[in-house]
């Protein structure tokens, strides 16, 4: 803890009890029922208390959510980036119309691989599939879309109906597998299936480990095999982010999922170690693969520069190599002397700005730290379908109660089935060298600033007043809400899919945010919405 | 970023004929249509009664086309509600959404988890209004739309016919009469409105979504914008001389019961894009009021035809194929026909067999089809190619792979901005499509000519 002389304790606590008291206000003028609710999802970070808040609960009915669905985790999030897959969505047309190129998942095509992310494969069911039974139709479908596209791996995705009448899609895919010859995943992501799209992320990973990793060899294992997980390519993060481990001297095997081949997903269980970005939407998979195959995991965050140096120095300490300790630190030298000017200069131009962070299940809290590169400060974060362990760390787990969503997932626990990776002695040193990293996710607010806000699955009656009552410079969400904020005069830039820029990872894209910063806040047209004869 | 640039691929692929299989649709869910006839009523909150995700899927999609904020609320099903019953859910809703909200009306559309498991929206809004619980000034209306039957197109027609089955009433007639324009941008309402005005027609626009998702930038934020049909206007749809139903397919069915209910007749035009188009639309109007056509629309027309004849020498006899919503597909053929554009394809995913009957009668040599798809066309491009495509974004990956411009027309419009604010319809939105059509066939020809071909003199 730092110390702070009288006057800034002083501060301190007015604006904790300020902000205390202005969550009270916005959640008390809701119905009593939903402002008990409510108040549980709210938390002003105070240092001088046991802070918990309350998340991965339904949604109150009525209130404007930004949150989506079972189907658009699995689906939308963590498969549909896999380039060769040919995705084919069993259910009415909406669903896979909404996931069809809506999501910046960016991939390359390869030679020799099939390339169908461009695509919307749907079996657009209709009322007599609904009365009837849809089988007969997915395993036309599935024929069809063998016989015109010849892919080696077809996945099918669950939507509403599809559970309602009880159609058996395992069972369709293992006769369509026994019979073309080829593989057939499939996920019961059923939109109604848990409380958000959290639920999907979950039933992907049981698709991932029981039907994908592990499938296949790695023929040319070496000491620096990585997997990337919970990274999507969103406007081609990866991109920049692969090269400088390249450059290190690690191999990526994998990435879980952006610009990834199902090849590369099936082989993962060879890698040495698991480095993960997004922890909310896959960290299933991460914990089932070092129960099954021993592969550790390492929570990064390379969004954000102090971020990205510690965590490629986290990763040198675990692989212990004089090669890539230096290797490490020649590249960070070498990319902070690349950007520091371009840096500074944005820097000088954001400096003390105020943003609001409002996405995902991970993202609000790797965008604080490359906010504060920046030279700007979060004054209120939240996730949109985190789950408390996002929020408080993962020591939280055991005390999760579980609610009555949790138990159509199903959890899959496994015995080990290959010789681990490294001994149990490395393991327990790593986690006592990297607590908070290895194996482990210390959570969102233990980073955040006292006086800071923290919402769990914000709605548009709390972001309006809280525009209101904070006056942020910028506001950081999705698509859902962009225009809320624009219209209220504050500047915004969607965190989902980077509005139509990035990549935001590592050292570059620390400059082309800052880039994207300073454009949305300092854009001369704000100057223009008050009429000239008003002012 | 050189990789991000990168990322053509041809994919390796056998025609066949597809049954089962859709492939890059031309078509989306009646949840989505639902909500945006909603949004063009009057302080309407629009509720979508079953799973968020539908609500989050589609207030992604009107975003994004609009780049306006999409309120819509949800019921927010999880596996209780499919089991036991979404009633609970839609009380919570509805009580919530008058306390924290407060519009003045409702339109409740279904989702498909709601209509499998048979939710009785109509009998819960009738007890909750028994009970006190929503009060005579708020209004609602509720209309049965799952993504399994019909398309957005339906989705739409069928929030429009509940609007009018709910609210209108017969009273003494009014002299106006009703437009159901379908789905036309915002620009594209306020130059219809534009037209009555100067024909001097007063007009009850059923949904008028302009002034709601077109509101200017003012710094303040306001749920329901100024815009969008009133309850009293649209009670007042059964006392009009006529309804004038803009787009067949998402306008006859709500028209058709005003009739029903009413006795208002209706003619059924297709959206005034387009000289001829727009020549059925203001003589219709003169028709049906008895007002003369003034001189300052025949002006605009006179100017019109001298663009045309200025550039005609860009898009004559040039091969197009035109897809999306069925309504603006059946314009723009028109459209084309007019220019002397070769449509060889007409494609849309709202099946109607009435749709492909007239189309047909239009270009008579084109494949006309309602349940067609992306794919279908691109298979066909292969054996029977096109100069250019009009269609909507959906489409520049075929624009892409096989070099042809994309005039940008319906929806979605997702990679352009500011289109919705630019008519396309009457003379005057006939005109900029005109620019837009040679000038961008121009921009096409100057970037593939070489050096010693590009000419100052065009």
């Amino acid at each position: 803890m730092i110390e702070r002389n009288h006057t800034q304790d002083d501060m301190m606590e007015s604006l904790v009890e300020k902000n205390k008291k202005l969550i009270e206000d916005i959640t008390d003028s809701y119905p009593k029922k939903v402002s008990k609710e409510r108040k549980t999802h709210l938390v002003v970070i105070d240092p001088s208390e046991e802070q918990h808040i309350m998340a991965d609960v339904a949604t109150i009915p009525g209130i404007m959510t930004n949150r989506g669905c079972s189907y658009a985790g699995a689906k939308g999030v963590v498969f549909g980036p896999v380039k060769d897959i040919l995705h084919l969505t069993h259910g009415p047309i909406g669903c896979g119309y909404y996931t069809w190129n809506t999501r910046r998942n960016l991939a390359e095509p390869e030679e020799g691989y099939n390339y169908f992310i461009k695509n919307c494969f749907s079996t657009n069911m209709q009322e007599k599939d609904v009365v009837f039974g849809g089988e007969k139709k997915l395993y036309g479908a599935i024929k069809e879309a063998y016989e015109i596209f010849k892919p080696k791996v077809i996945g099918i995705y669950a939507t509403c109906p599809v559970g309602l009448i009880g159609d058996d899609i395992k069972a369709v895919a293992k006769r369509a597998e026994e019979e073309l010859g080829i593989k057939v995943i499939t996920v019961s992501c059923e939109g109604y299936k848990g409380v958000s799209q959290s639920a999907g992320h979950h039933l992907a990973s049981n698709t991932l480990i029981m039907d994908i990793v592990g499938t296949e060899e790695l023929e040319d294992p070496t000491q620096y095999d990585i997997n990337i997980f919970g990274e999507y390519n969103i406007g081609g993060d990866v991109w920049l982010v692969k090269p400088l481990l390249q450059k290190i001297g690690y191999r990526v095997v994998s990435v879980f999922t952006g610009d990834s081949k199902y090849d590369d997903l099936a082989k993962a269980h060879k890698a040495k170690l698991s480095i993960l970005m997004c922890h909310r939407s896959i960290n299933y998979t991460n914990r089932m693969m070092e129960e099954k195959f021993g592969v550790p995991w390492l929570k990064v965050n390379y969004i954000g520069i102090t971020s990205t140096i510690e965590s490629l120095r986290e990763m040198a300490k675990f692989f212990d190599d004089p090669m890539i300790y230096e290797n490490t630190e020649k590249v960070i030298e070498e990319e902070l002397k690349k950007i520091k000017p371009r840096l500074d200069y944005y820097r000088e131009r954001l400096k003390g700005k105020k943003a609001i962070l409002f996405v995902g299940g991970s993202r609000a809290h790797h965008y604080q730290d490359l906010l504060k590169d920046i030279g700007m400060e979060t004054i209120v974060a939240g996730y949109e379908f985190a789950h408390r362990d996002d929020y408080e760390g993962r020591k939280i787990i055991p005390e999760i109660k579980e609610a009555p969503h949790h138990k159509i997932l199903d959890t899959y626990h496994f015995e080990r089935v290959t010789e681990p990776v490294y001994p149990k002695e490395k393991i327990e040193e790593m986690k006592s060298k990297m607590p908070d990293h290895f194996m482990n996710y210390e959570g969102m607010m233990v980073h955040m600033e006292e006086g800071s806000i923290v919402i769990d699955d914000f709605n548009h009656h709390e972001t309006e007043e809280l525009i209101k009552a904070l006056k942020p410079d910028i506001f950081l969400s999705g698509i859902k809400d962009r225009y809320v904020f624009q219209k209220m005069g504050v500047p915004s830039r969607q965190i989902h899919s980077y509005d139509y820029s990035g990549p935001y990872s590592a050292f570059e894209g620390a400059v082309n945010f800052a880039r994207d910063m300073d454009m949305a806040i300092n854009n001369p047209i704000w100057k223009e919405v008050t009429p000239p004869w008003k002012k | 970023m050189e990789k991000i640039a990168k990322g053509e691929s041809k994919m390796e692929c056998n025609n066949t004929e597809r049954k089962y299989l859709t492939v890059n649709p031309l078509k989306t869910c009646q949840p989505l249509g639902a909500v945006w006839a909603c949004l063009g009523i009057h302080q309407c909150m629009p509720h979508s009664h079953g799973s968020q995700g539908c609500t989050s899927y589609l207030r992604m999609q009107l975003t994004r086309h609009f780049r306006e904020f999409i309120p819509t609320t949800t019921s927010s099903f999880s596996e209780a509600q499919v089991v036991f019953g979404g009633v609970g859910n839609l009380k919570q809703a509805i009580r919530n959404i008058l306390s924290i909200y407060k519009p003045k009306v409702i339109g409740i559309s279904t989702t498909c988890s709601a209509e499998t498991i048979g939710d009785d929206v109509p009998g819960t809004i009738n007890e909750m209004r028994s009970s006190g619980e929503i009060l005579d000034d708020v209004k609602v209306f509720t209309a049965s739309t799952p993504s399994y039957v019909g398309s957005h197109v339906t989705g739409f027609s069928n929030m429009v016919k509940s609007a009018i089955e709910t609210f209108a009433k017969k009273g003494s007639p009014n002299g106006k009469i009703n437009i159901i324009p379908g789905l036309l941008s915002p620009g594209d309402l306020r130059e219809i409105k534009r037209i009555l005005k100067i024909m001097g027609i007063d007009a009850i626009i059923l949904p008028d979504i302009s002034d709601v998702l077109d509101a200017p930038m003012t710094g303040e934020i306001h749920l329901y914008q100024k815009g969008g049909t009133t309850i009293s206007e649209i009670e007042d749809m059964g006392n009009s001389i006529a309804t004038v139903v803009l787009g067949r397919e998402a306008g006859i069915d709500p028209a058709e019961s005003l009739k029903e209910m009413y006795d208002v007749p209706y003619e059924v035009l297709p959206l005034p894009i387009g000289i001829s188009n727009v020549d059925k639309f203001i003589m219709k109007l003169s028709e049906i009021t008895g007002k003369p056509i003034p001189s300052e629309l025949e002006e605009e027309r006179g100017r019109l035809v001298d663009m045309m004849l200025d550039a005609h020498a860009h898009w004559y006899n040039k091969k197009a194929a035109v897809f999306g919503d069925p309504d603006i597909v059946e314009a723009i053929v028109g459209y084309a026909n007019d220019l002397g554009i070769n449509v060889l394809y007409a494609l849309t995913g709202t099946y109607s067999s009435e749709w492909e009957k007239t189309v047909k009668s239009m270009v008579p040599d084109a494949y006309v089809s309602s349940d067609s798809d992306l794919w279908y066309l691109k298979e066909q491009l292969d054996k029977k190619p096109v100069d250019m495509l009009f269609g909507n974004s959906h489409g520049k990956y075929l624009a892409k792979e096989y070099d042809l411009p994309l005039l940008r027309v319906g929806f979605p419009i997702l990679d352009r901005a500011n289109l919705q604010h630019f008519p396309i319809v009457g003379y005057r939105g006939t005109a900029w499509l005109v620019e837009r059509t040679g000038n961008t066939l121009l921009d096409y020809k100057d970037a593939k000519s070489p050096e010693h071909l590009l000419e100052l003199i065009m």
